[in-house]
């Protein structure tokens, strides 16, 4: 009893050609936009990837570029039988790979889940690996002269003022470390020799944030050093004090952006699924309703077309069946042999 | 006849699915006229804080309106094409296309007088900005007055986004007062020493807000005591390049809108060059058509020509023209004036005539 049988006259067949014709070259579309989406990616990683310590993984975009060529590449194949499936001298070439074609279209329709869901994923490694290298980045912040790192700081100060957000957590990180470097300090000061003294390391630590913490929307102009002192400034209190700097962290804040991208990009893959599936369910349906034509010979017979030729429970039963003999083909022959003998 | 060339039936039919093709090329261009209008015109209002005036906006609005007369005149120029092989729908398209011939003509003067406004219109632009930002410096601390009370935010956002600080430089920064009363402590001796210092009681600084700083700098940014060397560690201001943006805003400003302009500029000469195409073709096979089916067999030669008669005549045929319309509305006046007086000598004559007879 085949799944889910429909009857086809003619002009049924022209329409759902035609139809899938039309569906088949909007996955191709689909498939393009698949491709531009991981190269994005691919390029807002890349040009991110200071403040991830370079050790951000690329796995993502490429599996998405790999992901848009295939579906290009397969849809741009199923569109073209569409187009011959009318005519049965050009139709006949593309019968003995229909199978085959079947076949890699559902491996490749798991492959995009599994994408998918690696979009989803691979969000928590990015927050990691944001943490680390954003830690790594206030701390190189003040190496201007370092090679490999000397535009460690221009490049914080303009994530800082692009993101809208100041340090790691929030903008205490920036008391944590010295992002002062040597070359600026007096050193016979007795305020820079008290500071470096306080502390174990040996580092001049302050209260202080750079410029690209402040907030230009701040109704005062911005208060960047002696944070915490709330006297130190006239009518300021540091616990009230909101509009100032950046109260958000940039860890926080460039995680956000990535998490939407990531999602975006693994709802697209999510619809391009069920569009390839309906692809391939009236791929299914036309070619077997072409091949069921009682009368090969005349084009405006009836016919039937169908998903599956047997129920749901009786194919997997075959594929299993089928599976089995590949896998142990030695077994079977040795059963064979023993009546003989 | 001027430039004429010989159209065989074959010729003409050619000729009218390429001008149509051309046609529909050139509603395309008038199309991307239109958007070039609406970018250049959001831009503007983007910035419209920081100008004064805004004679600058004619650019875009003119090049709105030619991008949609465009696209209309065009697809007119298309119809006609369409109408032109067939001797029946051919003839209604007479009157209107004199018109259409103005009105192309028109449209490419209005493109040509853009691109050089666009030109001519930097001097105005950069007056235009000198004021407005000269008021945006001025008004940067009243954040509490209304109406004013963004500047602060806006002058930073675009002092940060076009990397620029102050007016010419940074050293405008140093007359204003930019930071607001309201944050000054007047029992301090350093506020009430520089409010002293000066004639209008401001207290004036030499630093400047934060969104001068350039994250380039190899250094921490440094904002206040700028003309002080010993104020800061290895520090000297006459030397110092990097530590803030060195543009001015208004300088800054003028090259991102004339490189804008600029940019447009061969775009729309291409355009001007489609449409002056589209205007020749037309005529070409307007003539070509009408001689065609004045002949007694339509599908003979026949030929098109630019102008019926050479230039010289056909200015000499059109001033004629422009004169009777003028003499004729002079006409008019003098006849109503002459009928009473030859009603009133009728009238005598008619008198006349009967008195003999009594």
């Amino acid at each position: 009893m085949p799944l889910m049988p429909v009857k086809f006259t003619l002009q049924k067949r022209v329409k759902l050609a035609q139809g899938l014709w039309m569906l088949y070259w909007a996955s191709v579309m689909l498939g393009i936009l698949i491709f531009s989406l991981g190269i994005f990616f691919k390029v807002e990683l890349r040009k991110r990837s200071e403040m991830m310590d370079n050790n951000e993984s690329h796995l993502v975009p490429n599996l998405l570029i790999l992901m848009g060529l295939l579906t290009c590449a397969i849809n741009a194949f199923g569109g073209k039988v569409c187009h011959d499936s009318l005519d049965p001298m050009k139709f006949s070439k593309w019968k003995p790979v229909l199978k085959q074609f079947f076949v890699s279209c559902l491996l490749f329709n798991a492959a995009l889940l599994l994408v998918a869901l690696l979009c989803f994923l691979m969000q928590f490694s990015v927050y990691l690996t944001l943490a680390e290298g954003l830690k790594y980045s206030i701390r190189f912040y003040k190496d201007t002269d370092t090679p490999g790192r000397c535009f460690m700081k221009r490049t914080l100060d303009m994530t800082q003022i692009e993101f809208r957000c100041c340090g790691n957590n929030n903008f205490r990180d920036w008391f944590e470390v010295q992002w002062i470097s040597n070359r600026y300090l007096d050193m016979s000061n007795e305020e820079v020799k008290d500071r470096v003294l306080s502390n174990v390391e040996g580092k001049f630590l302050m209260d202080s944030v750079p410029f690209s913490c402040c907030n230009p929307g701040s109704p005062r102009p911005c208060i960047q050093h002696h944070l915490t002192n709330s006297s130190a400034h006239y009518d300021y209190d540091l616990r009230s004090e909101e509009l100032n700097i950046w109260t958000r962290g940039c860890r926080e804040a460039l995680f956000s952006y990535f998490s939407s991208m990531m999602s975006s990009m693994g709802a697209l893959l999510i619809f391009t699924i069920i569009l390839e599936s309906a692809d391939m369910a009236g791929l299914k349906y036309l070619t077997t309703s072409l091949e069921s034509m009682s009368d090969p010979e005349n084009p405006e017979c009836e016919s039937e077309g169908w998903l599956l030729e047997k129920s749901v429970k009786e194919t997997v039963c075959e594929t299993l069946a089928k599976l089995k003999a590949v896998v142990k083909p030695n077994q079977v022959q040795e059963g064979g042999d023993e009546p003989a003998t | 006849m001027l430039l004429k060339m010989k159209f065989s039936q074959q010729r003409r039919v050619r000729l009218a699915q390429g001008l149509w093709l051309l046609s529909w090329a050139a509603v395309m261009c008038g199309a991307f006229i239109f958007c070039l209008g609406v970018y250049l015109k959001i831009e503007l209002l983007c910035r419209a804080e920081v100008m004064e005036n805004t004679e600058i906006h004619v650019v875009p609005n003119i090049l709105l309106l030619v991008g949609l007369a465009s696209m209309g005149t065009n697809w007119i120029a298309s119809r006609v094409c369409q109408d032109s092989l067939d001797m029946s729908r051919f003839p209604r398209w007479k009157v209107l296309l004199l018109a259409w011939f103005a009105v192309a003509a028109l449209l490419c003067c209005l493109l040509v007088t853009v691109v050089v406004l666009s030109y001519a219109l930097q001097g105005r632009l950069e007056e235009s900005l000198k004021i407005g930002l000269r008021n945006g410096i001025r008004f940067y601390k009243d954040t509490d007055v209304p109406g004013r009370c963004f500047q602060k935010e806006t002058i930073d956002r675009l002092q940060m986004e076009f990397r620029c600080c102050g007016n010419n430089n940074y050293k405008d920064w140093f007359e204003v007062q930019w930071v607001s009363s309201r944050y000054l402590d007047f029992t301090s001796k350093d506020v009430k020493d520089r409010i002293r210092s000066n004639v209008d009681g401001r207290f004036l600084l030499d630093g400047v807000p934060f969104s001068c700083c350039n994250p380039a700098s190899p250094r921490p940014c440094l904002r206040y005591q700028l003309t002080d060397n010993q104020a800061h560690y290895n520090y000297e201001y006459q030397t110092e390049e990097l530590n803030l943006y060195s543009r001015g805003c208004r300088q800054a400003l003028t090259d991102y809108y004339m490189g804008l302009m600029n940019s447009t500029g061969p775009g729309v000469l291409s355009v001007i060059l489609i449409q002056v195409s589209v205007i020749v073709s037309l005529r070409y096979l307007q003539t070509a058509v009408e001689g065609a089916m004045a002949s007694e067999n339509p599908e003979d030669e026949s030929v098109g020509y630019l102008l019926e008669k050479g230039l010289k005549e056909t200015f000499e045929d059109l001033k004629s023209m422009a004169l009777n319309m003028l003499k004729y509305a002079q006409v008019d006046p003098a006849t109503p004036e002459a009928s009473p007086e030859a009603e009133a000598e009728k009238a005598d004559n008619a008198a006349v005539s009967l008195t003999p007879a009594s």
